[in-house]
């Protein structure tokens, strides 16, 4: 069981509260873009970059740091919203999401924000590009590297034969300083993944292709910090660790609906969503009221 | 003067001009396609609304079929249900069908002649906020280099609904480019449409002194350039190119003895894109002065179509421009 003690449990899920509420204020600003993915994989990003990776704000580029991939694009604003909470770049400046001239594009762009590790977008080609990383780094570090590389995928984008190559290429290279993240959501644009393409058992797949699986609550923080600290300590493979979410989690009216993969809300549907998240739920009474 | 022949929208330059997306017109083009023949079939990767295949899924679910976010094996299933003698219809965004697997449109459609319909919807940077990664700029070049690909680019709703009904006949392989935004209605139902001819849609009263060469959403700026130059006296002739692919090489030749200057207009990279296909036939038959309008080697970014259009100089202005220097350069 992890150490995170009550008082880091609560503060890091507040903290996914306000990357949240970035999250509705941009896409209402930007007026395109993705809701449901982002909302749901908010708490896996606040674990990873408020307690996990190992990476440093003030020097994007340091050499040591852990790498993360993210390879379904789509849902950057989570990683935008995340990375400027985190410190990288001022939060305002999460408003020129999508508007000519940003550096927040559409989809991530390492000319216009270099410290993305790659740019995405077109979904299937994260894992590969995650698997030669992890390959390089064994070369320069050997085996006993602490450098992780953490590759963020969909389930939708399971469909692509690109991501089947690298789970087969990552099998045979027992790549233990790889450790992969599915967004389990369920859909994918046109609907539910299960009607559209079934990925069931994707446990199995994994396992079958020489992978250790760890299935997690992508919204509870301990199961995301467990896993990932489970997923270090194994060392003969890589790692998938299944993080089953809500799409749209945190706004009840979004949950769950394909419908909310690729539209933003609009002014009303926000200020309902804002409401929503500032009171916790109804729990506390929002300063804004 | 907009051509007689073309019998076109004759509200295309006043301001509240019907405007439709170019891809609606596909959707409603496969259903009638559909209806008349029943060997067509449709698959989709994913993408079935935006790519306006819902209204054929609908009406036809047992021809329709989902493969999911997988372009690779969207169109090498679609070779082998042609192979059944079946006429697939495959959409998704340009960018990744043909973007991701051309190799596999190469070797399994064009190579084994079979009469798949890829369709490229999203195309260009007029696609706007979602930024470079969706901003098919490439794809002309990508399917024009192929042999035996036909190469469709209408240019408003309407005649892509004509050009998916005609590709739906022809037998060959075809690309259909379609783009996501509103765009003015140019045509009527009246217009005529066929696969390999390129079309008059303004002629200036006396001899041409600049002919414009356009295709896609873009034919309607270059109306408006050449209807504003005739009121400064410069006379500019027109052409719709809806088929990069084959060129109407007859067409080209007439508009560049009469004018003795080109000016080509696509949302496409200049490399390989349908001005290249211009001035490789010039080049061989009647050298020309000829300008350019595209993007300049460039990827695309977020933004609005508009402004995205005139960043890249592809607006009113740009065209304006390579107009006026085409002139100069004129012997
Ligand atoms: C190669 C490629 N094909 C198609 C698309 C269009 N697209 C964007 S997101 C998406 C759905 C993918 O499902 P998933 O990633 O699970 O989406 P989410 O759970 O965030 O709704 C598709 C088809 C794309 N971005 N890339
Ligand atoms: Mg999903």
């Amino acid at each position: 069981m992890s150490d995170l003690s009550d008082q880091k449990v609560k503060e890091l899920e507040l903290q996914a509260n306000s990357i949240r509420i970035s999250i509705i204020e941009m896409l209402v600003e930007a007026g395109s873009g993705h809701t449901a993915g982002p909302l749901g994989m908010a708490d896996i990003f606040t674990a990873l970059y408020f307690h996990i990776l190992k990476h440093d704000p003030k020097k994007p580029d340091w050499a040591e740091r852990d790498r993360l991939v993210l390879s379904n694009g789509h849902i950057c604003p989570v990683y935008y919203s995340t990375l400027a909470h985190a410190g990288y770049f001022p939060v305002k400046e999460l408003l020129t999401l999508r508007k000519f001239g940003t550096r927040l594009q559409g989809h991530p762009h390492r000319e216009y924000l270099p410290i993305v590790e790659t740019s995405s977008g077109p979904l299937g080609a994260g894992l590969s590009q995650a698997v030669g990383m992890a390959i390089a780094d064994r070369m320069d570090k050997g085996v006993s590297s602490d450098r992780f590389i953490y590759a963020l995928t969909s389930d939708g984008e399971h469909d692509e034969g690109n991501t089947w190559e690298a789970v087969l290429m990552a099998g045979k290279e027992k790549l233990h300083n790889l450790i992969a993240i599915m967004d389990r959501n369920n859909i994918q644009i046109d609907g539910f993944t299960e009607d559209i393409m079934p990925l069931e058992s994707v446990r199995a797949k994994y396992e079958a292709f020489n992978w250790h699986v760890i299935e997690i609550d992508g919204h509870d923080m301990r199961e995301i910090v467990d896993a990932v600290e489970q997923a270090k300590a194994i060392f003969e493979k890589p790692k998938m660790i299944i993080a089953h979410t809500i799409p749209g989690k945190g706004v009840k009216e979004f949950e769950r609906k394909y419908e909310w993969h690729g539209k933003p809300p609009n002014k009303e549907e926000a200020a309902m969503a804002l409401k929503e998240l500032r009171t916790l739920g109804g729990k506390i009474r929002s300063e804004h009221e | 003067m907009l051509s007689q022949t073309a019998k076109l929208n004759t509200k295309i330059f006043d301001k509240d001009v019907e405007q439709a997306p170019i891809r609606k017109g596909f959707g409603e083009g496969l259903l009638i396609a559909g209806k008349a023949d029943e060997q067509v079939v449709a698959l989709c990767a994913d993408l079935t609304e935006s790519t306006k295949m819902d209204l054929f899924a609908k009406e036809f679910p047992k021809r329709f079929i989902e493969v999911g976010v997988a372009e690779q094996n969207l169109v090498t299933v679609a070779s082998g249900m042609a192979a059944m003698g079946k006429i697939p219809f495959v959409s998704s965004y340009a960018m990744f069908s043909p973007g991701r697997n051309w190799e596999q449109i190469r070797t399994t459609i064009t190579y084994n002649d079979r009469p798949v319909k890829i369709v490229g919807s999203h195309a260009g940077i007029s696609v706007g906020p979602d930024g470079g990664t969706h901003q098919a700029i490439e794809d002309i070049a990508l399917m024009r280099v192929m042999p035996r690909m036909v190469v469709l680019s209408p240019c408003d709703a309407i005649e892509a609904k004509k050009a998916t009904i005609a590709a739906a006949k022809n037998g060959t392989p075809v690309y259909l480019r379609l783009a996501r935004e509103k765009t003015p209605i140019i045509t009527t139902e009246d217009t005529p449409f066929e696969i390999g001819k390129a079309q008059i849609f303004f002629a200036p009263e006396k001899k041409a002194q600049v002919g414009i060469i356009a295709t896609g959403a873009l034919v309607a700026r270059a109306l408006n350039v050449a209807h504003s130059l005739s009121d400064k006296g410069i006379a500019v002739k027109v052409v719709n190119l809806a088929t990069i692919k084959p060129l109407d090489t007859e067409a080209v030749l007439n508009l560049a003895k009469e004018a003795g200057a080109i000016v080509t207009v696509e949302e496409h990279q200049i490399a390989g894109g349908m001005g290249s296909a211009v001035a490789e036939c010039l080049a061989k038959w009647l050298p020309t002065p000829q300008e350019f309008i595209g993007v300049h080697d460039q990827f695309g970014q977020s933004g609005t179509m508009d402004e995205l259009i005139s960043h890249y100089h592809m607006d009113e202005k740009a065209i304006e421009e390579a107009v006026k220097s085409v002139l100069q350069r004129k012997k």
